[in-house]
């Protein structure tokens, strides 16, 4: 699968499918988009750049184990919902900073993010794995 | 923050689950010393429970109550009136000794620390489980003086008896937390409260009608379990593969009261039917005969003994089902001069073991000049245990006795009964007290020698109490008897307890009578011993092997069910699952009263006909293809068209993620099949054909026919108006679908969030398992198909 026109226009695709899943997750809250969303385009670009360059490649590249960032997403997720034990309310309650410009609801969107994101690139990868090695 | 009295008395109850933790390290540090400092806390505990004595004989019981759970009601309520005060001084008190005997016993011992945290567990919570006046925390602390009898009776975990044995207990006595449990829902069902202080108080039960017999029932089989009575007895006997200590504390003196505690304890609510009598005294008077029978048969010291526990307790059961003040007080001074007897003479047994090397009676023999401490304590205990005059044992004996008068033929079996269970205990008691320590001495290299003071010092105390009781034995009967019977009886009961051998008393004379018999009965100890085992060889059965039978029994039944359920087919699994989806559809389409009427397609614009063909073309397509990778990608076609649909109605949220999973999906379908190393083409029969085709049609077809008719009713628009009107009002986000997954229905979303986490792993540990086996095994190419069906 890794011709040369592949291999080269992979890791600006990749890049750029990176930038626009950030996008997606940040509008998420008010257009089209969000963090299951944006996690599937990462889990994409990671795909993509293990196809062309092959997994141990691409997780030189992304240096974290990716199950770690999916373990990492539920965590933040999480804590995101404790925060509310600071202001007295129930586990999960919408918390806002002045100005309505970010939340508790925001945080708990990234960490859906990284949760997709990590958890569809780790089977990707190994996948591709599996693929190359047999 | 100031400590109440309450708060300052739970603390110092929680003590030893607190040095529990740290006693693996005091045991590293202090060597030989750590058994006397470890019992400081059950010693000062047992000098706390002291003090409370007069105020408690004084009929004014202590009570403390600290919320625990105060949205669900729970209270965490301590209760020290006779019974529990009682108990808890034994247990503090017998704890003590056992811990400084522990220190000696197991020196050396590489996991010493580790016993004696187990040890200070099981005394925490026994000391917790008599103490609570809430049926919630009884039950915790019921279960857990079951875990921690199990760690200890397991506590040599490389001898596999340790182990059956261990396991065997946990089983039985969870039977009996389980029994507990539904008894302990039951009382709150029909009384309304937890707290066993308001229960008693309410004597109501009774008259309860149709829930009395169920709540007896369940608590029985709790304390019939727990106490070892017939037939659940058979885990006591092999539970002594516990180091000795344990056999004393647990085994005898306490954890296997626990049932002796809880019959007491609700005797008030539960006691003086005719059902409670009929079935407590036939089940403890088996026990009582059963147990002191089979004690006479053993020749390992720490086996007998165990038996003896057995019906010991049995005669104990016997005394509650009786019922009454008489037999209230029975049971107080006999449980004490039980568990003090008892105590001291499985310590002993332990010190003789440790001398000589042997617990057998058939080889032991002449110790009294080697082992002299042991033996004067041995003495104290066994005469004791056999009703010698001025010891304790006699004068619970003559308790006993004065219970049942000559009244009526049951009176009779029942007064029989007891007379003859309690002179086999006696001849069990010169069994052990003759055997070892009398005769001639054997013949040694070197004459065995007692151990220090740690391992004496215990059995001497307990000896030395059941002499010295003597002396105070109205002060005995005020402080701690006539309490205990009172909390029995639920109102004040006066004590009478005096040492006075009165010839014109019946009790006397059955006192003499038992005597009698137990030494007749020692005197033709071997023959008996011989008859009896020749009795087992007889019968083949046992009820410790009746417990491995069902237990196989058990894994024979869970074997057939899971291969029946979990056969590994995956296509069977898919036609299951899928079949079930389809009766799913078609239940409520019938329910909803029939088919649904024809829509009208002309309706449609041309771009919706051009979509709905894109997705015909791909299933089409799907179906025909040849190869597999063909039909993967048609069905991504297809996918690509429903996602289209979701954009034509206005879902843009949807559409854009049916597009990324469908990509997704045709991504790692391929990889998959690839890594399987599937041929390019799946020849199929032409059964499996239509099997699957025929399901797939009628799934689609019910998705299809429900969808019509569910469009044909009314649209119920209060939750689209709900989020619409709040989405940017209280979750300031104009995209309803996302403030719902994040916001309004967060909870989910973590939830399936943690789902998605949990899948990768297993998806990785599937396929890690498949490499490392390699491609080629049959059940290598098996795991990885699950995991499509899961992606």
């Amino acid at each position: 699968m890794s011709t040369l026109i592949f291999r080269t226009m992979a890791p600006p695709l990749a890049g750029l499918m990176l930038i626009v899943s950030i996008v997606v997750l940040l509008r998420g809250h008010n257009d089209p988009g969000g963090g299951f969303i944006g996690g599937l385009l990462a889990a994409c670009a990671a795909a993509i750049h293990g196809m062309a360059f092959g997994v141990g490649r691409t997780r030189q590249v992304m240096r974290i184990n990716p199950l770690a960032i999916s373990g990492f997403g539920v965590l933040l997720a999480i804590a995101s919902g404790l925060l509310s034990a600071f202001a007295g309310t129930s586990f999960l309650t919408g918390l806002w900073l002045p100005a309505n410009i970010f939340g508790v609801p925001g945080l708990f969107d990234i960490g859906v993010y990284f949760t997709v994101a990590g958890t569809l690139a780790a089977i990707a990868l190994a996948l591709e794995d599996g693929g190359e090695g047999n | 923050m100031e400590l109440s009295f309450d708060t300052f008395t739970l603390l110092v109850l929680m003590a030893p689950f607190a040095v529990a933790l740290l006693a693996p390290t005091i045991s590293r540090e202090t060597g030989r010393a750590a058994g006397w400092i470890l019992a400081l806390v059950p010693a000062g505990l047992f000098v706390m429970l002291l003090s409370m004595i007069g105020d408690v004989a004084a009929g004014h019981p202590v009570s403390i109550t600290v919320d625990w759970v105060p949205a669900l009601g729970l209270r965490f309520s301590l209760l020290i009136d006779g019974l529990s005060l009682t108990f808890a001084l034994l247990i503090s008190g017998i704890g003590a000794f056992i811990l400084v005997y522990s220190g000696d016993y197991l020196a050396g011992h590489p996991h010493r620390g580790r016993f004696f945290a187990f040890l200070l567990l099981f005394m925490g919570a026994m000391l917790s489980l008599v103490l609570a006046d809430s049926l919630v925390a009884l039950f915790v602390f019921w279960e857990m003086t079951s875990v921690t009898s199990f760690l200890l009776i397991g506590f040599d975990h490389t001898a596999e008896k340790s182990r059956r044995a261990a396991i065997q207990a946990l089983i039985v006595t969870g039977i009996g937390g389980l029994a507990l449990m539904a008894g302990g829902v039951l009382l709150y069902v029909v009384a309304g409260t937890w707290d066993i202080s308001a229960l008693a108080a309410s004597p109501t039960l009774r008259q309860a009608g149709a829930a009395y017999p169920w709540v007896l029932g369940f608590i029985l089989v709790a304390a019939f379990t727990k106490s070892a009575q017939v037939p659940f007895h058979f885990w006591l006997p092999n539970a002594m593969e516990a180091p000795t200590p344990v056999s004393a504390y647990l085994h005898s003196a306490t954890m296997v009261q626990a049932g002796i505690y809880l019959l007491a304890r609700l005797s008030p609510i539960l006691a003086g039917t005719p059902q409670w009598q009929a079935l407590l005294c036939t089940i403890g008077g088996a026990t009582l005969l059963w147990g002191a029978l089979i004690a006479l048969k053993q020749t390992d010291l720490k086996q007998l003994l165990a038996h003896t526990t057995i019906a010991s307790l049995g005669l104990l059961v016997m005394l509650l089902g009786i019922g009454g003040e008489a037999a209230a007080m029975a049971v107080a001074t006999y449980f004490v001069a039980h568990a003090l007897y008892k105590a001291a003479l499985f310590l002993v047994t332990g010190s003789v073991d440790h001398a000589t090397g042997s617990r057998d009676v058939t080889r032991l023999s002449g110790l009294r000049d080697s082992l002299t401490i042991s033996f004067i304590c041995t003495a104290l205990a066994a005469l004791s245990m056999f009703g010698v005059p001025p010891l304790l044992g006699y004068i619970a004996k003559e308790e006993i006795y004065a219970v049942v008068g000559l009244t009526d033929v049951w009176a009779v079996v029942v007064l029989t009964v007891i007379v003859v269970g309690n002179a086999l205990l006696g001849t069990a008691a010169l069994a052990v007290l003759i055997r070892p320590f009398m005769g001639n001495a054997m013949p040694a290299d070197l004459p065995p020698r007692e151990g220090g003071i740690a391992l004496w010092i215990g059995p001497v105390a307990f000896g030395l109490l059941g002499l010295a009781v003597l002396f105070g034995i109205s002060t005995y009967g005020d402080l701690v008897a006539a309490p205990m019977a009172s909390a029995i009886m639920g109102y004040p009961v006066a004590s009478h307890l005096t040492f006075a051998v009165d010839l014109t008393h019946l009790p006397v004379w059955l006192s003499l009578l038992t005597w009698v018999i137990a030494i007749l009965a020692y005197m033709q100890l071997d023959r008996l011993r011989a008859a009896l085992t020749g009795l087992e060889r007889r019968f083949s059965w046992s009820f410790d092997k009746g417990f491995d039978q069902i237990m196989f029994g058990l894994i024979r039944i869970a074997g057939g069910w899971t291969r029946a359920f979990h056969h590994g087919r995956l296509e069977l699994y898919l036609v299951v699952a899928v079949a079930s989806l389809a009766l799913v559809l078609l239940v409520p389409l019938w329910r909803l009263g029939g088919w649904p009427q024809v829509p009208d397609f002309r309706a449609g614009n041309f771009y919706e006909w051009g979509v709905i063909g894109l997705a015909t073309i791909g299933v089409v397509t799907l179906v025909l293809a040849r190869t597999r990778l063909g039909a993967i990608v048609a069905l991504g076609i297809q996918g690509l068209a429903v996602a289209l649909i979701f954009l034509v109605f206005g879902a843009p949220d949807l559409a854009f993620t049916q597009l990324l999973v469908e990509t997704l999906s045709v991504v790692i379908l391929a990889l998959v099949m690839a890594r399987l190393n599937l041929s390019a083409n799946d020849p199929r029969p032409f059964e499996d054909w239509l099997r699957d085709g025929g399901l797939a049609i009628v799934v689609g077809g019910s998705a299809c026919l429900l969808l019509l008719r569910v469009l044909e009713g009314t649209f119920d628009g209060r939750l689209s108006t709900f989020f619409a009107q709040n989405s940017v009002a209280t979750a300031h986000g104009r995209n309803i679908v996302n403030v719902i997954l994040v916001d309004f229905r967060g909870l989910d979303t973590l939830g399936e969030i943690a789902v998605v986490m949990t899948a990768g792993i297993a998806v990785l540990a599937l396929l890690r398992r498949q490499h490392k086996r390699g491609p080629q095994t049959d059940s290598a190419k098996r795991a990885p198909r699950r995991k499509v069906a899961a992606v």
